[in-house]
């Protein structure tokens, strides 16, 4: 399936969108292709709000039944919320990776750092030569 | 994130994030049912020399659960068939093999280990006594080599010409089917009634037409049948059973359903540099006869071990993973050899080995989860018995 174009990508299979619902603020989470390289995930360890998260830098922690993998934030911000549904569910993300599985919301320090991430297209093609 | 592109992260005991390899290698070796396994979606990984699928498309969680609580079917063809005949194969046995060949009936099979002059483990073995001079032995796929060659030695050095060995390993295919519902599936199968045969027994049937040679043996923790059949009719046996209703299983499940069930793998809680005392399998090394390496595992039997595999587990589902240290008040004294979440417990359970000294059951250890200190609880093996069903 091709990624959704309304947001942006990193090589780490992390995406990030403006979020609609409030001002500055960005929503992230990891891609199908990630969840699906995973496997059934089974436990999230994220960021708490108020805590600093830089470009590219780790943020957090995802595991899988066979896997353990570093999460990276896709940009410069501060958490504004988590999402807790997965502290019991975390198989949203495998069901509904750019959905109902979004991982942080974040206030962007700067919102042109989206500019240097991958499009939709780039990352599909970026992850076709995988 | 980074990914585990390399398929090593997935089976082997050092997870690392940055080391990444082609999915699949051209000089590996396939199954009869590789292009089985494409077919339905199943993930390709290296292991052991062989290319084999780690899961399919609904998942580890999905295929765990299937054998646990219905029935699976795993192609464990990537593991050895090995022929031992002849007027001395039952003595070579002995003198190779912990488990006695001598004492094992016509018809049963045995759990035990192949060990170095030192008591390290070259591998851990199921092996089926056919005639009285003819035997079957499953060693692991990646140590199939190392076995053939240990074996050649000491048939050369000790038994020939009273013993041979063939390796029908490639022409034929090694099918495991597990679960509750096997016996009662597989009298529907099998044209023979293969669901009244005990437990390490084996017996010989017929599926289409295809001869099956089943033992009621497994490495899961529940009742179920391994079925080896001749090369061309593995893909007719497997339909018959995934028809039948079984679940295809790949290695990932094949590998939390072992550790549920406490049963060691090759690599991880057993190596050449490990004995079977330490690794608490000392039920599967005899007290009497000659043997190779009898006597040091015997000193250590009645003796002490420098270290022992324990088991444990923690709250959550934060898994322990292969090489991570487990603590005493800080102070390092051991190192995880397998670790996963449990879906049957709902915890995440662990093996590995403790240095130095006796660590009791209810014991409670900290385990470094990459810098995170977490209690863990140790626990008698296994973490999982199946229910008994009447």
């Amino acid at each position: 399936m091709s990624s959704p174009d309304d947001r942006r990508y990193t090589q780490e299979h992390e995406w990030v969108m403006i979020d609609a619902t409030a001002a500055n603020t960005a929503v992230a989470g990891i891609t199908d292709y990630a969840q699906d390289q995973l496997g059934d995930i089974v436990y999230f360890e994220l960021p708490k709000v108020g805590d600093d998260v830089a470009h590219l830098g780790k943020m957090g922690e995802v595991e899988s039944v066979k896997a353990v993998s570093d999460l990276f934030s896709p940009i410069d911000g501060v958490v504004t919320e988590i999402n807790e549904k997965l502290l019991d569910h975390p198989e949203l993300v495998n069901e509904d990776p750019f959905g109902e599985g979004w991982l942080i919301k974040a206030t962007m320090a700067d919102a042109t750092t989206l500019d240097r991430l991958m499009s939709a297209a780039d990352y599909d093609a970026f992850i076709a030569g995988l | 994130m980074i990914l585990p592109a390399s398929a090593h992260t997935w089976i082997l005991p050092l997870w690392s994030v940055t080391h990444y390899s082609p999915m699949v290698t051209s000089d590996n070796l396939r199954t009869n049912l590789y292009d089985t396994h494409v077919t339905l979606g199943g993930r390709m990984v290296p292991f052991g020399g062989w290319d084999m699928p780690v899961q399919y498309p609904d998942g580890i969680l999905a295929e765990v659960k299937a054998v646990r609580t219905a029935c699976g079917v795993f192609d464990v063809s990537h593991m050895g068939r090995l022929y031992i005949s002849g007027p001395k194969a039952t003595e070579f046995l002995d003198w190779v093999l912990t488990g006695s060949a001598s004492t094992l009936r016509v018809g049963r099979a045995r759990y035990c280990l192949i060990c170095n002059e030192k008591g390290g483990v070259i591998d851990d073995t199921i092996f089926y006594r056919l005639t009285e001079d003819r035997y079957l032995l499953i060693p692991n796929a990646g140590n199939r080599p190392a076995v053939i060659a240990w074996f050649q030695h000491w048939i050369d050095e000790k038994f020939f010409p009273g013993c041979s060995m063939e390796d029908a390993t490639t022409t034929t295919s090694l099918i495991a089917f597990q679960g509750p519902y096997t016996p009662v599936l597989i009298d529907q199968i099998v044209d023979q009634p293969l669901s009244t045969m005990r437990p390490f027994s084996w017996a010989e049937g017929a599926i289409q037409g295809a001869p099956v040679f089943a033992g009621r043996t497994g490495y899961t923790g529940e009742d179920g049948f391994e079925l080896l059949v001749q090369g061309r009719d593995a893909v007719k046996v497997w339909t018959a059973l995934t028809d039948s209703g079984a679940v295809p299983c790949g290695l990932g499940a094949r590998d939390v359903l072992r550790l549920e069930a406490g049963l060691p793998l090759h690599g991880h809680e057993i190596d050449e540099a490990t004995t079977p005392i330490e690794a608490g399998l000392g039920r599967f090394v005899r007290t009497e006869g000659d043997f190779i390496s009898s006597q040091l595992l015997e000193s250590q039997r009645t003796g002490s071990v420098l270290r022992k595999l324990v088991g444990f587990t923690l709250p959550g589902r934060s898994a322990p993973r292969a090489g991570y240290n487990l603590l005493d008040h800080g102070e390092p004294i051991g190192t995880v050899t397998s670790g996963s979440y449990s879906p049957t417990l709902d915890t995440s359970i662990g093996m590995g080995y403790v240095l130095g000294r006796d660590i009791e059951p209810g014991t409670i250890l900290d385990l470094d989860i990459r810098g995170r200190i977490v209690p863990v609880t140790v626990t008698d093996l296994p973490f999982y018995t199946r229910p008994r069903r009447t």
